[in-house]
């Protein structure tokens, strides 16, 4: 078992209010697993996904990771676990404004102080599709050119695990599609284990399984039973698009008419 | 992440804002360049005072009236009494003090010198023959004052080289000509070497001044001030030792003769100082040495203001940043890459605004040399120490903003608007 998560409860102080983000989840995640944890907002998703991101520490409840009680660790074995077994995508894409997108990919790579660090996030790079927007700085690049940018930062340490929150939140339909694409095979390829944080059911349904939360504790857990690859609803849209364009649309008949 | 990363990433992050980090980087350049230059003055002076006091004269002694206690300056006035000449005559018996090669008594004061309505202020030395040598003034035109001028009383003068140039247009012109001097007339029988910009001990510079023998002086320009009980008043006892290896010597023996000679009992203070030029010269290295540790410290406290500065501006860095910091932790960076990346920000900044500002200190001192108004030092000390200063300031005012930004918790940063 890769994660497993014991009565997991985060609570905030808030002045004399207790606010519960998150209690009594508990869940485990098997190693090449591609979940949804899906809520509206507020339900605590993203809290229990920091949690697991080892961004924050739960008040109580257990956490192993990979069978080491994360509890016991301290902060730099943390930080270690974050750089080398962890990728994030946010929503926001958190890119580090003025730098390159090869910089930005080379970030996780200077923290682990890894050799050969270039090339690395060159392939990386290569990999989400961006190998001639190397130089490019993030205020340069599209919103889904940026999310790649920031996938590619996950990537380039060869994580066990990539956290996305709300990835495809602030892209239009078809680079949603895109980026989920991309998310898909790298679970399929590479075996990497993905956790996607979305309000949206129609994109939890690319997952295989899908964890609806609602006020910080799990309602119920569900198998995908026909898992939608988001390639072939691309295809499909191009597909379409290109129907649209061979047969002209009815106001253009109107027009040819007169 | 290794120091070599560090510094790389600091400079991306500086150069991402470069109008502030030049105006974070001024304070310090102000403050470096200030403490350069002021203490440059400092040790400008007792460079020049040194190499003043050094040319002088070879074995020189000086006696003169009063004392400087331990305590630095107070005078002692219950034992204080005049020298005379007598006194001046009892040293320079050679089988009494035999390491005195010769004493030149000397009456000192500032004179008003007028020559065909013209008028200058110059320093009067009313002395023996022996001055020429003991002073080291030869002549360079006519003679020196003689035994027989001062035995006479004779109104003669011999005048400082730039005396007789202002006066005369050079030294030939001035022999035989008349000055009055404080309105007495004195005929001018020779003009001193120039000696170059140097102002001597005493006041005054050396090619300033104007000579006239020791009875003249007291007799006749400062007769009112003269007699004493004792004898004949004078201020300043100039002596040779015959060596240098006999100058300790020779000063045990003087001081022991002058306080035979006054009765002084044992214990009470001498009331006269007898010094040599290397205790002159230290008087003077510790009088310019607290001069230029002044004016460190008063341009120290302007890298001071530099220093918080720095800290403002990490501080402002380190909230506009906060996502940043945030990112930086998602992706692995420990507590110490966060501390360290912040503290070599600020000292980058502070080592390249030190730079800077010894360039500019250096450049400020020289134009104040080449102005004539103060003699400038730059050492290779006071930009050690500026530039020593300055990484510390921005050490120190770095560590607050760079432990500030390490302890943020990672949530929290990505989650900062």
């Amino acid at each position: 078992m890769l994660i497993e998560l014991r009565d997991i409860c985060k609570i905030y102080q808030m002045g004399d209010m207790q606010v519960r983000a998150v209690c009594g989840v508990t869940l485990d995640v098997e190693k090449g697993e591609l979940i949804s944890i899906m809520g509206p907002s507020g339900s605590g998703k993203s809290t229990l996904m920091n949690i697991i991101g080892l961004l924050d520490q739960p008040t109580s409840g257990e956490y192993w990771l990979e069978g080491a009680d994360v509890a016991k660790l301290d902060e730099n074995t943390l930080a270690e676990i974050r750089n080398r077994r962890i990728g994030f995508v946010f929503q926001s894409y958190n890119l580090l404004a003025r730098t390159t997108a090869l910089d930005n990919v080379e970030l996780p790579l200077i923290y682990s102080g890894t050799k050969n660090r270039r090339r690395k996030a060159r392939e990386a790079l290569e990999t989400v599709g961006l190998a001639d927007r190397v130089d490019h700085r993030p205020n340069e690049l599209s919103g889904g050119q940026q999310q790649r940018v920031a996938i590619a930062r996950a990537l380039v340490n060869d994580p066990d695990i990539i956290l996305a929150d709300e990835p495809t939140g602030n892209l239009d339909t078809k680079t949603g599609l895109e980026i989920i694409d991309l998310f898909q095979r790298l679970n399929k390829e590479r075996g990497i284990t993905i956790l996607f944080v979305t309000h949206d059911s129609e994109i939890a349904d690319f997952t295989r399984r899908i964890i609806h939360i609602r006020d910080g504790a799990i309602e119920h857990n569900e198998r995908v039973e026909n898992q939608r690859m988001a390639r072939d609803v691309l295809t499909e849209l191009i597909a379409a698009k290109e129907e649209d364009a061979a047969t002209p649309s009815d106001k253009e008949l109107v027009a040819v008419e007169r | 992440m290794n120091l070599y990363e560090s510094i790389r990433m600091s400079f991306r992050s500086l150069s991402a804002n470069k109008m502030r980090s030049i105006l974070t980087m001024l304070g310090i350049i102000i403050g470096t360049g200030a403490v350069i230059a002021l203490v440059s003055v400092g040790q400008g002076a007792q460079a020049f005072i040194t190499e003043q006091i050094q040319s002088i004269g070879s074995n020189l002694i000086f006696v003169f009236p009063g004392q400087f206690d331990q305590g630095g300056g107070t005078r002692s006035p219950a034992s204080q009494q005049p020298l005379t000449l007598e006194d001046a005559q009892a040293i320079a018996d050679p089988m009494r003090i035999p390491y005195v090669a010769a004493v030149a008594p000397t009456v000192s004061r500032s004179v008003t010198v007028t020559y065909r309505g013209e008028s200058r202020t110059v320093p009067l030395s009313g002395t023996t023959p022996e001055f020429e040598f003991v002073r080291n003034f030869p002549v360079e035109a006519g003679v020196f004052i003689s035994d027989s001028d001062v035995a006479r009383s004779a109104r003669v003068a011999v005048l400082g080289w730039q005396t007789a140039d202002t006066f005369f247009g050079g030294p030939e012109f001035a022999l035989g000509e008349t000055v009055r001097v404080n309105n007495v007339p004195f005929v001018v029988v020779g003009v001193l070497q120039e000696k170059g910009g140097q102002a001597g001990f005493g006041g005054g510079s050396p090619d300033n001044q104007i000579v006239v023998p020791i009875s003249t002086a007291q007799q006749r320009l400062f007769a009112s001030r003269t007699a004493t009980a004792r004898g004949r008043r004078i201020d300043l006892i100039y002596i040779s030792a015959v060596d240098e290896a006999s100058i300790d010597r020779a000063i045990e023996e003087i001081t022991w003769l002058l306080r035979q000679r006054r009765d002084i009992p044992l214990g009470a203070s001498d009331g006269f100082t007898v010094a040599s030029q290397k205790d002159v010269l230290g008087v003077f290295e510790q009088i310019t040495g607290v001069l230029t540790i002044f004016l460190g410290a008063i341009a120290g406290i302007s890298l001071l203001v530099g220093g918080i500065g720095i800290m403002n501006i990490m501080l402002v860095s380190v909230t506009e940043r906060t996502r940043e910091i945030g990112i930086r932790k998602a992706v692995g960076a420990k507590r110490r890459d966060i501390l360290w990346q912040f503290l070599i920000e600020s000292i980058v900044l502070s080592i390249i605004g030190g730079l800077i500002g010894i360039g500019f200190g250096w450049t400020l001192a020289t134009i104040v040399n080449t102005l004539d108004a103060f003699t400038t030092l730059v050492s290779a000390d006071s930009v050690i120490l500026a530039v020593g200063f300055s990484m510390f300031v921005g050490l120190f005012f770095g560590i607050y903003p760079a432990s500030r930004a390490s302890n943020l918790n990672p949530i929290d940063a990505l989650r900062y608007e």
